[in-house]
């Protein structure tokens, strides 16, 4: 007997190092994107703050008015480029979240399962478009369609803007959306239609609400491609520097403002400077979208139980 | 005759240089930040082709390039503007005798949308269309659409050319769409009928070497009432009548010598007007530009 549990023994012992060795590199990985995250924010913290030496943080954030390379007086007034990303995000999440969770709805209860096997895919698809490729389409296909539509002289605005990030930002809130009805529990709608209620019913007042945390996370992950996106935007709203009048106004978001003046402003200038006070900006509004959307969830979880 | 005559001395001169100080002397240039890429690489290929030729540039603008000459920190200056009365005073007290030459003539073509009646502006006019000022077509004779601006973005060249040329270096109307190139711009027009945008004589053509169908490109005068230019006249570009052009030089101390002399006649040759095309400048032609340069390195 003794002689057969030591092998044993060693085997066990094997494990055991096997299994803290894996502990130890999930960990790690997991400490790493943390450590990555503070990095980030650190560098563009140090970056951004040097800009304030010059700047008003008044004047940046109350000041409409951004020309650094300006001969006359070089201006840095962040208030429209931050109205114009809230506006061009804002009318993307309007078009995008309706049609996103009813495609979800319609994929996870009420499409047969062939059109559902090619509908799928093809959405998914739809997220491997490359940005450059939907921004050509705004400049060439949508803002001339806009254009005749609102009868004004070019289509190259907020709301083309808006459209094209709605497209782009479909396939993260049907996909996820879909995926947290189908995760409900079948006896969930089992007890609903057995008490009666008809489908729409069930749909509606028992598995959207069931499913809601993944369809906020749906939507604030659409949230934050939306916020973040750089070309397509930078082509297809024509960014004049203007406070926003409306959605029908040539708008410039932020991204799109850093992505055109970082190549060629001098570095540890203002203007440098200032640039990363923008990124830290749209850093901070993704980070209080992530954590707004982190509590809206927990609350939703507690009540749940 | 002189010319060659000139050519020879100074191979011989750098040919009783050279085997004393075998890597040459470094030819410095400084300058014009719109001329950098442009001198940059008609260095690099003459350098490719002229072994011992050495010769580095610098941007910083046009004004440093000038400070430059004057106070003896480089050998050449590039820049895109006159020289200013104060400047040549000073190069003067200080026994500098700038010499320039034309190396290459930088140009715009002004374009709206083909159905736009308007044919022609003038100079005060394409400024103050860019600087907001006027906001509707009617008054400037035409129909009364808005005025849609398009640009280039403050990253690029021809944005600042625009700005200090033709704008009179004041803000661009908050309203100018900045477009992520020429290209863009003319897209932007074919659709707009309230158009106007500023982009290089390449861009205006298709396939078949025409004008682009739903563009129209303007005739510019200087003056109110003068006779207006096209961009895609060579000879009114390469004689400098076309107004929104500017020749662009590079100057010497004195009459160039040497490795600098060399270097200058082969940009202003086929060589390096060839170069200069390809990067999407106008060449000098055979006009006053070569004659002024033919002058000066006499």
């Amino acid at each position: 007997m003794k002689e057969g549990s030591d092998p044993a023994m060693r085997k066990k012992k094997r494990n055991d190092l096997k299994e803290a060795a894996i502990g130890a590199f999930f960990f790690t990985s997991g400490i790493l994107a943390v450590l990555v995250l503070i990095g980030i924010f650190l560098t563009l913290l140090a970056t951004a703050v040097p800009a304030f030496r010059e700047i008003p943080v008044g004047k940046f954030f109350g000041h409409s008015r951004w020309d650094p390379t300006s001969p006359e007086k070089a201006e840095y007034g962040l208030l429209s480029m931050i109205a114009s990303t809230l506006l061009v995000t804002a009318g993307a999440l309007l078009l995008a979240v309706p049609i996103g969770i009813a495609v979800a709805a319609y994929l996870s209860d009420v499409a047969p399962w062939r059109v559902r096997e090619v509908l799928k895919p093809v959405v998914e698809i739809l997220a491997g478009i490359p940005s450059v490729v939907v921004g050509f389409l705004g400049l060439v296909l949508f803002g001339p369609a806009l254009a005749r539509l609102f009868h004004t002289a070019n289509g190259l605005n907020a709301l083309n803007g808006s459209i094209l990030l709605a497209v782009m930002s479909l396939p993260t809130i049907i996909s996820i959306s879909e995926d947290s009805l189908n995760a409900v529990p079948k006896a969930y709608s089992e007890a609903s239609l057995a008490l009666g209620a008809s489908r729409w019913q069930t749909l509606v007042r028992v598995k959207l609400p069931a499913a809601l945390s993944g369809i906020v996370a749906a939507v604030m992950l659409g949230l934050g491609r939306a916020i973040g996106e750089t070309m397509t935007v930078l082509m297809a709203t024509g960014n004049a520097r203007s406070f926003p009048r409306g959605l029908l106004s040539s708008v410039r978001t932020m991204t799109a403002d850093i992505a055109i003046e970082l190549g060629e402003a001098p570095y540890f200038t203002t203007h440098y400077y200032a640039l990363f006070a923008i990124g830290l900006v749209l850093f901070v509004m993704t980070f209080a979208v992530n954590l707004a959307a982190d509590v809206v969830l927990r609350r939703y979880q507690e009540r749940e139980r | 005759m002189k010319r060659i005559l000139l050519a020879a001395l100074s191979l011989a001169l750098a040919g009783g240089l050279l085997p004393a100080a075998p890597a040459g002397k470094m030819i410095q240039i400084k300058g014009s930040d719109t001329m950098v890429n442009l001198v940059q690489i008609l260095a690099e290929d003459y350098m490719g082709k002229t072994p011992g030729a050495a010769i580095a540039v610098l941007g910083g603008g046009s004004g440093t390039g000038i400070t430059g000459l004057i106070n003896r920190t480089c050998d050449i200056a590039s820049h895109s503007r006159e020289w200013k009365p104060k400047e040549i005073e000073q190069a003067w007290k200080k026994g500098v005798t700038p010499k320039l030459f034309v190396v290459a003539v930088d140009g715009l073509s002004i374009v709206v949308n083909e159905k736009n009646p308007i044919d022609q502006l003038t100079m005060a006019q394409v400024g103050a269309l860019y600087r907001g000022e006027i906001k509707s077509w009617k008054a400037l004779g035409g129909s009364p659409k808005p005025v849609s601006l398009y640009g280039r973005q403050s990253n690029s060249g021809t944005y600042v050319f625009m700005q200090e040329f033709v704008l009179g270096n004041k803000n661009y109307s908050a309203d100018m769409k900045e477009m992520n190139g020429n290209a863009q711009i003319v897209e932007g027009i074919l659709q707009d009928e309230g158009a106007v945008g500023y982009v290089g004589v390449g861009y205006l053509y298709d396939e078949n070497h025409r004008i682009r169908k739903g563009l129209k490109v303007l005739k510019i005068s200087r003056e109110p009432n003068g006779d207006g230019f096209l961009p895609t006249d060579r000879a009114a570009v390469e004689s400098g009548a076309y107004p929104v052009s500017r020749p662009l030089y590079l100057a010497t101390d004195g009459r160039p010598k040497g490795d600098a002399a060399r270097f200058l006649s082969w940009i202003v040759g086929p060589e390096g007007q060839a170069i200069v095309e390809r990067e999407g400048f106008f060449t000098i032609g055979g006009g006053k530009y070569k004659a002024s340069n033919d002058r000066n390195f006499q």
